[in-house]
């Protein structure tokens, strides 16, 4: 993979372990191998999904590269710094370019702090406002995602759960930055919501030519809004590629698998479709599975699978794949 | 005598809250009959999960209460049981699976103790008969060992094989109705691919009707042959499943497709989304409760509660307005 100006974020080798420690002195005695060695790049202005089942280390990706986590090892370089090497000062001023939307719009938010506490706080703490200018800045930033600045005075309780997520969308908004790691927005609001925040997420980008990773497990959602999606798979992406490349042509048995695995609204294309029905569980994290790490359930795992890890190589441009059989799928 | 399994009408259920009385179910009457599959989707407070728990029994009270309606099941009235009776239909002729796998199950209990508990309540088995047949469930649904798994505690289970233990347990007494409340929305994908596959087998092997509450149209698609569509503590339409998603007919159900991205989708278009939303239901809806969110809406919407019509042959709607033409219906 090649870096230019075109990149925004650059996450090489990427690897954090979670320590488990045990007995009387607390020995370290294994870890949760969360994230193991990912790779990949961001463009400016577009949106990566990143798609996997809940453990496969997804969320996690996306805390460590906002350094919410020290990760154990490899690097992140946002706008051509790296992040790994920064340390108080620097990286808060850096953070302001990198913000975070969370799954839980009922968690994320302090129940104690009006509105405009909460959309106003980034702008205090960074001190990029002036104190009497706050207030109309935080009315400005409750119309940009649909909400009556009439609200401001009001506390989380009295909103709805999309409501809470337009508040912590524009909480997000307030320090005007440029990459949003949005987790799981929509996982936690009703199907009639959902699309209202998927809508405003994408009026958002448009407007403020923001670059977003998009965590989800609703691979139609993925598909929907990202331009590329890359597949996670028990700490590991197994597979990277345009969105309408992943759906049509997924090269990874995962891929093939989680997407066959989807329901579709229409029970007549549901019925013609190929299911391939994965059998047992993921493994787990804290003791995966030697060389490829879904051989446990793949359908065409053969001994060497076992023994080597396979490499996250670019079957065809654009298209990465960590399968030695990849090629098997090519048209 | 009608000729359904289970016969409901008019169903009222309230709860006494804090703030005042909650209406949750307003008016739902619906039948099922032997050995179809109802979907039944709605959103989070729409009522589809109340409606099943008042006609099981199991709506606490107080808080709640069931205000009207009956519910027929081989000619008795589950809503007039009483605790002693019910409890003789619920696990022996109707077997329930909620949602959440982690908690449904005792923890301190063994998986073969509660898998033989209702066979020797409802069957009368003895503990070495009931042992048999425990075992004999766990490999019905596909849980490999299963003989030695039986001494085995909900902990050492993952997420899925729990689900398949409860619906082992709701089938183990072979109900003429199981009733499954959102049973896959706490698994991964995969995972309910591999329980919907389950579900599917065991309906052809043992006959039985299932009531799939869900709020997923996908998952209802694959597996549903009739769908209810709940919104506001009613039933807002009612068709066969193909019917369903190819004419939507209802606003909430055309908006609540349009809403869905398809994973097989050809092209990116905007999502629709629906204004607003759903109602918190502190007053008995006089009106379509649909109405403020509605672009169709009409003066009538805001006065009178439609009730379902037939407009083509098994298939009804609740709505004054013919989204078709955008006029009165």
């Amino acid at each position: 993979m090649t870096s230019n100006n075109d990149t925004l974020l650059k996450v090489d080798d990427l690897t954090m372990h979670f320590p488990i420690y045990r007995g009387v002195f607390q020995r370290q005695v294994g870890a949760v191998r969360a994230v193991d060695g990912v790779s990949f790049e961001v463009k400016r202005g577009e949106t990566l999904g990143l798609v996997g089942e809940s453990g496969c280390g997804k969320s996690t990706t996306g805390r460590t590269i906002l350094q919410l986590y020290k990760p154990t090892a490899g690097s992140v370089t946002f706008d051509g710094q790296d992040l790994v090497k920064m340390k108080g000062e620097e990286l808060r001023i850096m953070r302001r370019k990198m913000q975070m939307i969370f799954q839980d719009p009922y968690a994320s938010l302090n129940p104690r702090m009006t509105v405009e506490e909460l959309v106003g706080e980034p702008l205090i703490v960074h001190n990029v406002v002036p104190p009497k200018e706050v207030s109309e800045h935080v009315k400005h930033l409750l119309e940009t995602v649909n909400l009556n600045p009439a609200f401001a005075s009001r506390y989380p309780h009295e909103f709805s759960g999309g409501q809470r997520q337009r508040i912590g969308i524009a909480r997000a908004l307030a320090l005007q930055p440029s990459f949003i790691v949005c987790d799981e927005p929509i996982s936690a609001l009703d199907v009639s919501i959902q699309a209202q925040v998927v809508n405003l997420l994408e009026e958002l980008q448009d407007q403020f030519n923001l670059t977003y990773l998009f965590i989800a497990h609703d691979l139609s959602m993925v598909r929907h809004i990202s331009d590329r999606v890359a597949v996670m798979y028990l700490g590991v992406i197994v597979e990277l590629t345009g969105r309408d490349e992943l759906y049509n042509k997924p090269l990874h048995p995962y891929t093939q698998a989680l997407l066959s695995a989807v329901p579709i609204p229409d029970p007549v294309a549901d019925a013609q479709r190929q299911r391939t029905i994965l059998e047992g569980d993921v493994p787990s994290p804290a003791n995966p599975p030697s060389g490829c790490r879904f051989r446990t359930r793949c359908p065409i795992a053969e001994a060497r699978c076992a023994e080597a890890r396979p490499e996250f190589r670019e079957v065809e441009p654009g298209h990465f794949v960590a399968c030695f059989f990849a090629e098997r799928f090519l048209k | 005598m009608s000729n359904y399994l289970l016969d409901v009408q008019g169903l009222e259920t309230t709860f006494k809250t804090p703030d005042g009385v909650l209406h949750a179910v307003n008016g739902v009457s619906f039948g099922l009959k032997e050995g179809e599959t109802l979907g039944v989707v709605g959103e989070s407070g729409c009522g589809k999960s109340v409606t099943m728990l008042s006609v099981l029994g199991l709506i606490p009270s107080p808080p709640g209460e069931i205000k009207a309606g009956k519910a027929m099941f081989f000619g008795h009235d589950l809503v007039k049981m009483t605790n002693a009776e019910i409890r003789q239909v619920r696990g022996a002729q109707i077997g329930m699976v909620f949602q959440d796998p982690m908690t449904s199950l005792n923890p301190v209990l063994t998986i073969g103790r509660q898998l033989e508990e209702p066979l020797m309540l409802h069957v009368g088995m003895n503990k070495k008969q009931a042992s048999e047949r425990a075992a004999e469930l766990l490999e019905m649904v596909g849980i490999p060992n299963a003989k030695d798994r039986l001494s085995d505690y909900p902990h050492q289970f993952s997420g899925g094989m729990r689900q398949r233990v409860m619906i082992a347990m709701a089938l183990s007494c072979s109900p003429q109705l199981l009733i499954a409340d959102e049973p896959t929305t706490a698994l991964d994908v995969t995972i309910q691919a591999q329980i919907m596959d389950l579900v599917k087998r065991l309906r052809n092997e043992l006959g039985m009707a299932i009531i799939w509450i869900s709020h997923d149209l996908g998952v209802v698609a694959g597996l549903a042959q009739r769908v209810i569509v709940m919104y506001g503590g009613l039933i807002i339409e009612e068709a066969s499943v193909n019917d369903l998603y190819a004419n939507p007919t209802h606003p909430y159900t055309i908006g609540l497709l349009g809403s869905l991205p398809r994973v097989d989708a050809k092209e990116r278009t905007k999502l629709y989304s629906i204004e607003g939303s759903p109602p918190v239901l502190y007053n008995k809806p006089t009106a379509c409760p649909f109405a403020p969110r509605c672009k169709w809406a009409m003066e009538r919407c805001w006065k009178e509660n439609p009730a379902l019509e037939t407009v083509s042959p098994e298939h009804r709607v609740a709505c004054w307005v013919d989204t078709k033409t955008g006029r009165a219906r």
